[in-house]
């Protein structure tokens, strides 16, 4: 089996995002970044079934700048066999990333693409639909719990009610959650040998790929602050402050 | 111009959700006429509840056993088969996972960008949606030239009002729909406490609850209040919770009036679940905690001596 895995270069989870005075947008530069946690997870899935040989090849792909390359290592040191990086300067907003997944998936034909819920950047929790229903194949989102078997996957998946169900025929889109595994930590000689797997470039033209109209950004602020609590010594304290808000 | 805006329809276990509501009070922002869609098996009953919400033109029922479980791939194309003969100008749903698997769907089916989390309309097609967890807000502007596609951010707007009166139709589309995607179970955690996205109080425990029996007392202190019950990721981790109790950035983004969190330290992926909580009271035994600069009212101690105590102080 072939696995495709996206890897998106985003903001490290555990950076307090700086929002720039000028309305512009989110400070970034010289600032940390990392993989994307949840293509993180989809990565060291892909990588858990080429250790039992359920996968016979994983590749990894990105869209974006010449930044984006640093993710692709750490996939490739994850254990991917290749990666694919569509290159650009621009903006990639869903819709133009599921065009350009759509022609790399044509292209590559994988029984199965992995991809992030969501990129913690943006959220906007689209890219991984978007791309299914461009090619028509069927879309299993927020897996907990993937089983592979002969030419379909049986998908659990976390929704507002409970765990889902669903049976997919490959080739199929499955976007992951945090609670389907613990990505490993990285040692030394796979980052080493990381280095000499190859990287492919790409441009849209060549992948015959044309930007969607996108949707404009008019601004960026900080969220209202809220007001400033008070602390309360007592539970009787807290209680009456409760009771005096109507609240219990 | 005026705008034809159609909204589709969260229902589970043939009940319409208050999430349904609350992307029409969303849609009425935007202004125009707003017509309600029902994908269902068997849904006269949820598409009638769907004709009480105040502000519908009407409601259109697609009544298909494909529809007995909502799967995007098998709705997607019927949503835009409908939308396009309706010649709607707004296509939206509520950002609930219902609405976070479906609507991308359809936006790309059509070949349209799409706005995720409107929390804030600033004309038909200017919006604010957070972005970074909510540690920023963006506003963005869709093409007007395309049908907007969106999901709307249910903790910003209230349910609409079930003072309406709106038609409701049997409608029908031509569309393929696939079979390559087939529902085989739902496993629902069990409970008779109120919904975590609409309840007015929440109660929420988390790593520092310490076990799945420890959880006992949190349930019981909800229940004497009415509350909802929610968690950490690291208490649902842990195994301590179901995992449709998580409230946080990659879990429900909730709006209650009281928001209580026992343990929980406050770390930026669960506070963009509950920036929109009326009031935000902390119990954490560590003074340091980052939760305590958000609540509006906090106290440090031991939540296993806190806890029995506010029970015994509000019965
Ligand atoms: C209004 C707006 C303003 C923006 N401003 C900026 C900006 O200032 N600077 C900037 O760099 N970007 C900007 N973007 C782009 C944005 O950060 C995202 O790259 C894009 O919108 C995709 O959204 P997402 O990653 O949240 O998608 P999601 O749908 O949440 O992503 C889901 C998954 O899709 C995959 N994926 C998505 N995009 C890529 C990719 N490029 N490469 C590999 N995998 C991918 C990943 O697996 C990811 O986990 C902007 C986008 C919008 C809509
Ligand atoms: C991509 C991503 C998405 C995430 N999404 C979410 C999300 O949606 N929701 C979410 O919640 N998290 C999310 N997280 C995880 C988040 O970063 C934190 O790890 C998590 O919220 C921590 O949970 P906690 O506060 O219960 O645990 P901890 O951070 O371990 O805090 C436990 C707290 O309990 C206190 N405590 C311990 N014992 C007691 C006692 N007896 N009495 C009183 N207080 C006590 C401690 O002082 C401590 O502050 C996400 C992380 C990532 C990377």
């Amino acid at each position: 089996m072939k696995i495709l895995v996206s890897v998106k270069r985003a903001i490290d989870y555990n950076v307090r995002i700086q929002v720039a005075p000028d309305g512009s947008g989110v400070v970034k530069n010289g600032v940390k970044h990392s993989m994307n946690p949840f293509d993180e997870i989809a990565v060291e899935q892909a990588i858990r079934w080429k250790e039992d040989g359920t996968a016979s090849e994983v590749v990894a792909v990105a869209i974006g700048d010449d930044a984006v390359a640093e993710q692709l290592r750490t996939a490739l040191a994850f254990g991917c066999d290749r990666a694919i990086h569509v290159k650009t300067d621009d903006e990639i907003q869903p819709l133009t990333a599921a065009r350009v997944f759509k022609a790399l998936a044509e292209r590559e034909s994988p029984d199965l693409f992995l991809m992030g819920k969501q990129a913690i950047d943006d959220d906007a929790n689209q890219t991984g639909q978007m791309t299914a229903a461009k090619l028509n194949w069927p879309q299993a989102t927020f897996a907990s719990k993937i089983e592979l078997a002969d030419g379909t996957a049986e998908v659990t998946r976390e929704i507002d009610t409970g765990l889902e169900t669903l049976s997919v025929d490959l080739p199929a889109v499955v976007t992951v959650d945090l609670r389907l595994n613990e990505p490993r930590y990285l040692k030394l000689p796979n980052i080493m040998k990381a280095k000499k797997k190859p990287i492919e470039a790409l441009v849209f033209d060549e992948l015959e790929v044309a930007a969607a109209t996108p949707i404009e950004t008019v601004t960026t602020k900080a969220p209202p602050k809220r007001a400033g609590g008070i602390m309360v010594e007592t539970v009787d304290e807290l209680v009456a402050k409760l009771k005096e808000k109507s609240l219990i | 111009m005026s705008h034809k805006i159609l909204v589709i329809a969260d229902h589970h276990d043939g009940q319409l959700l208050d999430a349904t509501g609350r992307a029409v009070t969303c849609a009425a922002d935007i202004g125009g006429d707003i017509d309600v869609l029902v994908l269902a098996h068997d849904g006269q009953a949820i598409a009638d509840a769907a004709a009480t919400l105040a502000g519908v033109s009407g409601v259109h029922l697609i009544d298909n056993a494909a529809n007995e479980h909502p799967m995007a791939a098998v709705l997607a194309p019927q949503i835009v088969a409908f939308a396009d003969n309706g010649g709607y100008s707004h296509v939206l749903g509520p950002n609930t996972t219902f609405g976070k698997d479906l609507m991308p769907r359809v936006a790309a089916l059509a070949d349209v960008a799409m706005v995720t989390d409107v929390m804030a309309v600033h004309g038909p097609y200017e919006f604010d949606r957070p972005i970074y967890a909510g540690n920023a807000i963006t506003t963005v502007r869709a093409p007007e030239a395309q049908t907007l596609v969106a999901s709307v951010r249910c903790a910003s707007y209230g349910a609409a009002e079930k003072t309406g009166s709106a038609s409701v139709a049997a409608a029908t589309v031509e569309a393929e729909l696939p079979s390559h995607t087939r529902f085989v179970g739902l496993e629902q955690a069990e409970s008779d406490r109120p919904d975590l996205q609409t309840a007015p109080k929440v109660i929420s425990g988390g790593r520092g609850v310490g076990s799945e029996e420890n959880f006992r007392i949190v349930y019981d202190f909800a229940d004497k209040i009415g509350a909802a019950v929610g968690a950490s990721r690291a208490a649902v981790d842990a195994g301590y919770v179901p995992n449709d109790m998580q409230v946080g950035q990659t879990g429900k983004i909730i709006s209650p009036e009281l928001y209580m969190c026992f343990g929980i330290s406050g770390a930026i992926q669960h506070l963009a679940g509950i920036k929109d909580a009326g009031t935000i009271v902390a119990i954490n035994k560590d003074p340091e905690a980052p939760i305590f600069e958000l609540a509006d009212i906090g106290l440090v101690g031991d939540l296993f001596e806190i806890i029995p105590a506010l029970d015994a102080a509000v019965s």
